[in-house]
């Protein structure tokens, strides 16, 4: 594995920790680059993610040049599908009619998965690759960057906001958080309980997506470490095969998880927002 | 974490993306989904309808049958009735022409004897005359004698 030519001269958490730093540019450490003002540019994340949302653009124009009603192609097809099951999504959970939802949860839903896709991509690949043209810092999953995830879940929270107030009116909102969970009598502990209620949904939405992607990576970085510290000499032979066997079910297990963790804040935020909808007062 | 140039770089891309994929994707493709499921469920019933129509036209189609069959076998009927008809017209026809001649040979049968005692007569009465000249080798005035040539006449 390429890990043993990188991390040559690397402890295991050097490794590790190498393999964790964005790419940072502006207000950053130094010495463990990490950004420490707000002009702190992770230029990893944001390529991978720009990048990525460009080819769903792309794709899409491409796809809506040519779409035919009669005589649907396979990729059609596909992006029926996909397009038909969020919208499906939408209908089951999403109460009365709103036309952002549904492109907004499909946005995230395609989103979300392909940049949870690049931990599928061989940890050490980019990295490399990167290092070859002069980029020693490279974390290729934008979605294991807090940026990224509470991006969309405070994107996702100020559509909150906004819909609370559009259709429960300022008073209405402020009266949710006067009367609600145990009615007038317990002002003060409502408060409490709305503002945390509240405030959880962006926090759980973006710690959820990001625990569960960085947890993934930082098992393929342990995975890719067998071959990388043990594998010297003949007993290279055990550890390679083992690295190639474990990596390969945690591989198919991972797919799951970052469809499963795509659909999880789709589904959220459409519940969210149709919470925001409901005139429950 | 820190709030960083990145956290609002990153909500800049998806607010933008949102809005691409509900353009470039979303739309297009819903308005054909919705196409399309229209131009189904208008084809099914349009093959109802279709299906409905076509039993119908059955049924109209045995009806009409039906009635060219009712209609074949009374015209049928109507002229062999007319047949017979027409043979006995014919034959009473034949009749009373036959009868008319027979009656009209009769009469003129008739007349011609009536002409020929006529003719009779009026030489009978000449004949008397001539006998009655020859007899009495006299001159009689035929005139003064004619009521007595006419009396005679008739009485042959």
């Amino acid at each position: 594995m390429s890990a043993n030519e990188q991390s040559s001269g690397m402890g295991t958490v050097e490794y590790i920790q190498h393999h964790l730093t964005n790419l940072c540019a502006g207000d950053c450490d130094p010495i463990t680059h990490k950004g420490v003002g707000f002009w702190a540019w992770h230029l990893d994340t944001l390529f991978f993610s720009i990048a990525l949302g460009t080819l769903i653009i792309v794709v899409s124009w491409r796809l809506g040049k040519n779409l035919s009603t009669d005589t649907p192609s396979g990729f059609q097809n596909f992006v029926e599908s996909i397009v038909e099951f969020v919208g499906g999504q939408v209908k089951d959970t999403f109460p009365g009619h709103n036309p952002l939802i549904a492109p907004l949860a499909l946005t995230i839903f395609i989103w979300v998965w392909l940049m949870n896709f690049m931990d599928l991509i061989p940890v050490d690949l980019l990295p490399v690759i990167a290092g070859f043209v002069g980029i020693h810092y490279l974390k290729a999953v934008p979605t294991t960057d807090l940026s990224t995830t509470f991006a969309m879940s405070l994107t996702v929270f100020v559509l909150i906001v906004y819909y609370n107030i559009k259709i429960k009116g300022v008073t209405g909102y402020l009266k949710m958080f006067l009367f609600h969970p145990f009615g007038k009598f317990f002002i003060p502990v409502n408060i409490v309980m709305a503002l945390i209620e509240e405030l959880a949904k962006p926090l759980s939405l973006g710690l959820r997506l990001f625990g569960n992607l960085f947890a993934g990576e930082l098992v393929f970085l342990l995975i890719a470490l067998i071959g990388g510290t043990m594998a010297t000499g003949l007993a290279a032979l055990f550890w390679l095969p083992l690295q190639v066997v474990l990596d390969l079910g945690w591989l198919i297990f991972h797919l799951l998880i970052i469809t499963l963790q795509a659909f999880i804040f789709m589904v959220l935020t459409i519940v969210y927002l149709g919470m925001a909808h409901v005139d429950e007062h | 974490m820190n709030i960083t140039v990145t956290l609002i770089g990153q909500m800049a891309a998806f607010v933008l993306l949102i809005w691409f994929v509900n353009k470039v994707l979303w739309g297009p493709l819903n308005a054909l989904l919705t196409d399309r499921q229209k131009r189904i469920a208008d084809g099914l019933a349009a093959a109802e309808k279709g299906k409905h129509e076509l039993e119908l036209s059955e049924k109209n189609a045995k009806e009409a049958l039906h009635q060219a069959k009712l209609q074949a076998a009374e015209i049928i009927a109507q002229s062999e009735k007319r047949a017979s008809d027409i043979v006995e017209e014919s034959k009473t026809n034949a009749r009373t022409e036959g009868e008319r001649l027979i009656t009209a040979a009769k009469s003129e049968i008739e007349q011609e004897v009536n002409r020929a005692k006529e003719q009779l007569r009026s030489q009978v009465a000449a004949i008397a005359a001539a006998g009655a000249e020859k007899i009495l080798r006299r001159e009689i005035d035929q005139h003064a004698h004619d009521d007595l040539f006419k009396e005679l006449a008739s009485q042959i």
